[in-house]
């Protein structure tokens, strides 16, 4: 089965999956759930088959049509997007796991819709991932941000619809206001669309009208949540749990930065950026975002929401140090987006498990609950320490290398934001932490409980896993990503 | 050709705007479509006008007569004055209809009835 | 060409003008149902040979009586009339083969085959006029049509339909009297009336000063019946109180039919032959159609009636069309072309889809909507997806439009610039106000008991899922428009000097 194949069946499988979720749902809620896996599975082994032709330096691509003279429908899969769809794939397996859990637990409503919609999201993450051009990423970020919306408004009551409106609101005034005029704008200036090693726009475009292209680019791409269009991450917090999970720590917010990444590297081309200084403005507006959404974190009550602010900023790692333009930090930000997925996913579990096992949701009700369950604040902690970059988490890592390139570039301000950060993500953390493990329960909760159901907790403890792994494993990650830098 | 010698166009031009003024500022829907009427009977004068040939005669073919009115005008006229007649025909059904429900055919009336 | 080949304009127009009389005499309702839907599918089905053979690049001309040009009445099809027939016989036909339970709902059984024969008489004007090649016989096409459109508006049962015919039939004659004044005053300075013939005769007219008014009153008659921003008022009532299917055939051609018009006359005719007129068309049009676009926008974000939502809607769209036409480029030209073709597709779509739900729910004002999406699911998913091709979410036609749009306005600098955001707002605006419709289907709670509720028949749910698939076919596979429409502009502009 060769290359193109194998995309074009990366991208229907989802949608079949939908289908026969319909289908499935007829026969019973088991079969529903049974083919939910068996498509996130059968999703995640195509995608991983890619890789060995990548890693010898292949570039597999499929044409599916010219639409317009010049602007064709089309997929090519090189080490970033690998590394996106691989991600999200795989992470789905263990995302639909949870959701039997967190479905049944909390026995929410709607659930065939929920699942279906949710295969759709992943068939329009994998486009984003696969796109060879602007137009085709631009059509399948569409359909991921009108897919998520059923999602985030799930649970159907007034105060839901109405952060839904933010979500859809923020999300598409963003795309069609700021992304589709750059989009258009490349096109006309650089005749072509499509991704290329070292760029497009070199020679066609100079000055400060780069940096404001730049900045087109980087607030229309809403789902990157550079502050100030951010606003739709906390609005999304109404949605259950594994959508909150996997779409606003996994697919829906790492199609942002991947895409943002993807354009400064393909669209806009590392040493092009670099020479010019109107583009210097993102590091600053990246910093801001990290300090500014570390300090809103810090003020927070309710957990998911906490976490939203805390994603934020960890997003604006990854920009930042795709801004940095220096190898070393480019490596940095799609090491990080591995790393933050792990670490992210994995504190969103915990907070549904806590949610579902005792309907808990704001800080100060966590006095204690490590003693009731264990293994899900054991994962949190985990998970929590990753967003610090303690070592022996995948959050080190990625720190790490981009600090490194930070330091190659001699930029202060991005050492010092990562500096600050962290000190404000252990302040917020830390607590949250030493409450749950060190001190008694005030307020015996209404009904006794212990664990999450078992499916919940088998999801946190693989992600937990997966987020210490990294820290030991991730050298074919980082040759991947090496491709990336050498291809300018 | 001198001001006497437009005066047809003129004449035009006047109940071109008389007719356009009962429509736009009569509420009476009859007299809006009296209206109608003469601002398309302008309009058939315009044409009529144009086709008079200075010194020319009916375009009927005679022997003797060499200038000629140019009769093109004309049919168009007719075809004109047919659509005329049924536009006007079909607007005066539709006041009749307007009659029957509302019960008046004063703009005004309509639109405060239909706001009860 | 085979015989036959050759016969297709005139047939275009002679096959539902005379089944209209037939209709009128087929007595059971039934009977003048089939027959209306017959001819509407058979017109379309010539619209869609004279397609193919002009995409093969044969242009048809036809004499009637083998009289000569230009003495003679000629017809002719070129790509850009063929687009036009397409949508109009397309309409035509999606209406009628969806509108049974909105005609039994709105009409007495013994007034249809009189109604279906009108019917059938404003299709054979509507598609009259792309195919004639005179100004004469297109004003009577026009009136055809016009004439015939009042009666089928004002057929239903809502008496509130009255009085907006009345006004429409008031503005449409002053507006089609424009024309005849404009046509009368170019006859009066060339002496000829077909249009190939008055484009090569307009240069050698020594005083231009009557051929300049005779395209202001032509430009402004044609504005009229297209309702361009101001003299849009006869537009919203008129198709808010028509029968369902009747806003379904109206709203998708139409207007669409007198911009055709306006754009062959002011390009084709006028366009090579006036100094200065190119600017003075930009001039004029451009702030007319941003206008449309920014106000018809912000009303119909305020709007509760579904249908004048969408009619307020349409009203913007032609501002979109001609803010295009305003460029004077081909750029310009096929972005405003195609989203002639594109418009249509999504009206029609989102209206069929309306009609579907009013099968159910009487009034169609918001508060009513509420919470049918569970008991009208196909129905409701049909509206949803009609509404991203007029937002202009890629992978829809609407899409491709749009880009057209944006690509063309990008190449007049900073006003391209202001022009963008104008049209971004204006998206912006779409979404915000079918985001209403969708989130009252959908979240909303209902307001009585809707156990009662049906999903619509499935023949409507079937006609109104093909058109919402055209939407998307043609939003990833837009060969069809956009030739038709590249080609079209390049027609309109070749005159230019």
């Amino acid at each position: 089965m060769n290359g193109a194949e194998l995309i074009a069946i990366a991208l229907l499988l989802p949608l079949v999956g939908a289908v026969g979720i319909a289908v499935a749902s007829r026969i019973g809620d088991n079969t529903r759930e049974a083919t939910t896996l068996l498509t996130a599975g059968a999703l995640a082994v195509t995608v991983w088959s890619l890789l060995p032709e990548l890693m010898q330096g292949g570039r597999p691509s499929l044409l599916v049509a010219e639409v317009v003279p010049g602007i064709d429908l089309a997929f090519r899969v090189e080490p970033l997007g690998m590394l996106f769809a691989a991600l999200a794939s795989s992470l789905w397996i263990v995302n639909s796991i949870y959701s039997i859990g967190y479905m049944r637990g909390n026995k929410e409503s709607h659930q065939t819709r929920f699942y279906i919609f949710f295969a759709i999201a992943l068939a329009a993450a994998i486009g984003v991932a696969f796109a060879d051009n602007l137009f085709t990423l631009f059509l399948f970020y569409e359909v991921l941000t009108l897919s998520t919306y059923p999602l985030v408004a799930h649970k159907g009551d007034a105060k839901t619809v109405r952060s839904a409106r933010v979500y859809l609101g923020v999300l598409l005034t963003t795309s069609i206001g700021l992304f589709l005029p750059a989009i258009i704008w490349t096109y006309v200036a650089a005749g072509t669309g499509t991704f290329t090693p070292g760029g497009v726009l070199e020679g066609k475009i100079a000055g400060p009208a780069i940096g404001l292209l730049l900045g087109l680019f980087v607030f229309g791409v809403g789902k990157a949540a550079v502050m100030p269009v951010h606003r739709w991450l906390p609005a999304a917090m109404v949605a259950p749990t594994p959508v909150s999970a996997l779409l606003h720590a996994v697919a829906v917010v790492k199609a942002g930065v991947f895409t943002i990444t993807k354009i400064i590297v393909y669209i806009f081309g590392i040493d092009f950026l670099f020479a010019e200084p109107s583009s210097g403005w993102l590091i600053y507006a990246a910093a801001f975002t990290i300090i500014v959404a570390s300090i809103v974190a810090l003020q927070q009550q309710n957990l998911k929401r906490l976490l939203a602010y805390s994603t934020v900023a960890q997003l604006s790692y990854v920009v930042m140090a795709a801004a940095i333009l220096k190898p070393l930090a480019e490596v940095g930000a799609a090491v990080h987006m591995v790393a933050h997925a792990f670490g992210k996913i994995t504190l969103f579990f915990a907070a549904g498990a806590i949610y579902t096992a005792a309907k808990k949701t704001e800080l100060h009700q966590l006095r204690g609950i490590a003693r009731r369950m264990p293994w899900t604040m054991a994962a949190f902690t985990i998970g929590a320490l990753s967003m610090i970059g303690v070592p022996p988490t995948g959050g080190f890592v990625s720190k790490w290398y981009i600090l490194a390139g930070a330091f190659q570039a001699d930029n202060y301000v991005a050492i010092a934001a990562i500096i600050v950060s962290t000190a404000l993500n252990a302040a917020y953390f830390l607590p949250i932490i030493y409450m749950a493990w060190f001190l008694e329960e005030d307020v015996p909760p209404a009904k006794e409980h212990g664990e999450a159901p078992f499916a919940a907790v088998l999801a946190l403890m693989i992600t937990a896993a997966l987020t210490l792994l990294f820290f030991f494993f991730n050298g074919p990650v980082l040759e991947l990503e090496a491709q990336l830098v050498q291809a300018r | 050709m001198g001001l006497l010698g437009l005066v047809y166009y003129w004449a035009f031009a006047i109940l071109l705007m008389i007719g356009f003024y009962a429509v736009i500022a009569k509420p009476n829907l009859i007299k809006k479509l009296i209206g109608l009427s003469i601002f398309q009977a302008a309009v058939f004068l315009l044409y009529i006008t144009m086709g008079k040939v200075d010194g020319g005669t009916a375009p009927i073919l005679q022997d003797g007569v060499s200038l000629y009115s140019t009769p093109l005008p004309q049919v168009l006229i007719l075809t004109a004055i047919v659509v005329g007649i049924s536009t006007t025909a079909l607007g005066l059904g539709i006041v009749v209809r307007i009659k029957e429900e509302y019960g008046s055919i004063e703009e005004d009336e309509i639109q405060e009835r239909d706001r009860q | 060409m085979t015989s036959l080949a050759h016969h297709l304009p005139a047939l275009q127009v002679i096959v539902p003008m005379l089944s209209a009389p037939l209709v009128m005499l087929l007595q059971p309702r039934g009977l003048a149902r089939a027959a209306a839907t017959a001819a509407s599918l058979l017109a379309f089905a010539i619209a869609i040979a004279m397609t193919i053979g002009v995409l093969d690049g044969n242009t048809y001309t036809y004499r009637m009586g083998s009289w000569p040009a230009p003495y003679g009445i000629e017809l002719g099809v070129d790509r850009f009339s063929a687009l036009l027939l397409l949508i109009v016989t397309g309409a035509s036909s999606f209406a009628l083969l969806a509108g049974h339970r909105s005609v039994d709902a709105d009409i007495d059984e013994s007034r249809q085959p009189l109604f279906y024969a009108a019917w059938l008489l404003a299709l054979a004007g509507l598609s009259g006029i792309p195919v004639a090649a005179d100004a004469f016989n297109i004003f009577v096409f026009m009136e055809i049509s016009s004439l015939a459109s009042y009666v089928i508006i004002a057929g239903g049962s809502d008496r509130r339909a009255l009085p907006a015919v009345f006004k429409y039939l008031i503005m449409g004659t002053i507006g089609a009297t424009f024309y005849l004044i404009g046509i009368g005053l170019i006859y009066l300075m060339t002496g000829t009336l077909n249009l190939a013939d008055m484009e090569l005769r307009i240069h050698e007219v020594a005083d231009q000063a009557p051929i300049l008014v005779a395209a202001g009153f032509i430009t402004v008659g044609l504005a009229l019946k297209a309702a361009l921003f101001p003299l849009h008022v006869w537009l919203p009532n008129s198709y808010t109180y028509a029968p369902n299917t009747v806003t379904v055939f109206l709203a998708a051609c139409s207007t669409k039919v007198s911009l055709y018009l306006l754009l062959r006359f002011d390009f084709f005719v006028f366009q090579g032959n006036l100094v200065g007129h190119d600017i003075q068309f930009a001039y004029f049009l451009m702030p007319l159609a941003v206008l449309a676009i920014l106000i018809a926008s912000g009303v119909a974000l305020f709007e509760q009636n579904v249908k004048r939502l969408l009619a307020y809607s349409s009203i913007a769209q032609v501002g979109y069309i001609l803010l295009g036409a305003s460029f004077v480029t081909v750029a310009g030209l096929t972005a405003s072309t195609v989203h002639l073709f594109n418009h249509a597709l999504a009206k029609g779509a989102l209206f069929l889809a309306v009609s579907c739900l009013a099968t159910q729910c009487v009034g169609l004002r918001l508060p009513g909507l509420r919470g049918l999406a569970k008991q009208m699911p196909w129905t409701s998913a049909a509206l949803v997806v009609a509404g991203f091709s007029l937002i202009g979410i890629p992978g829809t036609a609407g899409f491709i439009s749009k880009w057209y749009l944006i690509t063309a306005a990008l190449e007049h600098g900073p006003l391209g610039i202001a022009l963008v955001v104008v049209l971004v707002a204006s998206s912006l605006m779409a979404v915000a106000y079918i985001w209403r419709i969708v989130e009252s289907l959908y979240f909303g709670e209902p307001g009585g008991d809707v156990s009662a509720v049906r999903e619509a028949p499935l023949l409507m749910l079937v006609v109104t899922w093909v058109a919402v698939l055209a939407n998307l076919y043609f939003g990833l596979a837009p060969e069809l428009p956009v030739t038709l429409a590249s080609s079209a502009a390049e027609t309109l502009l070749e005159h230019l000097p």
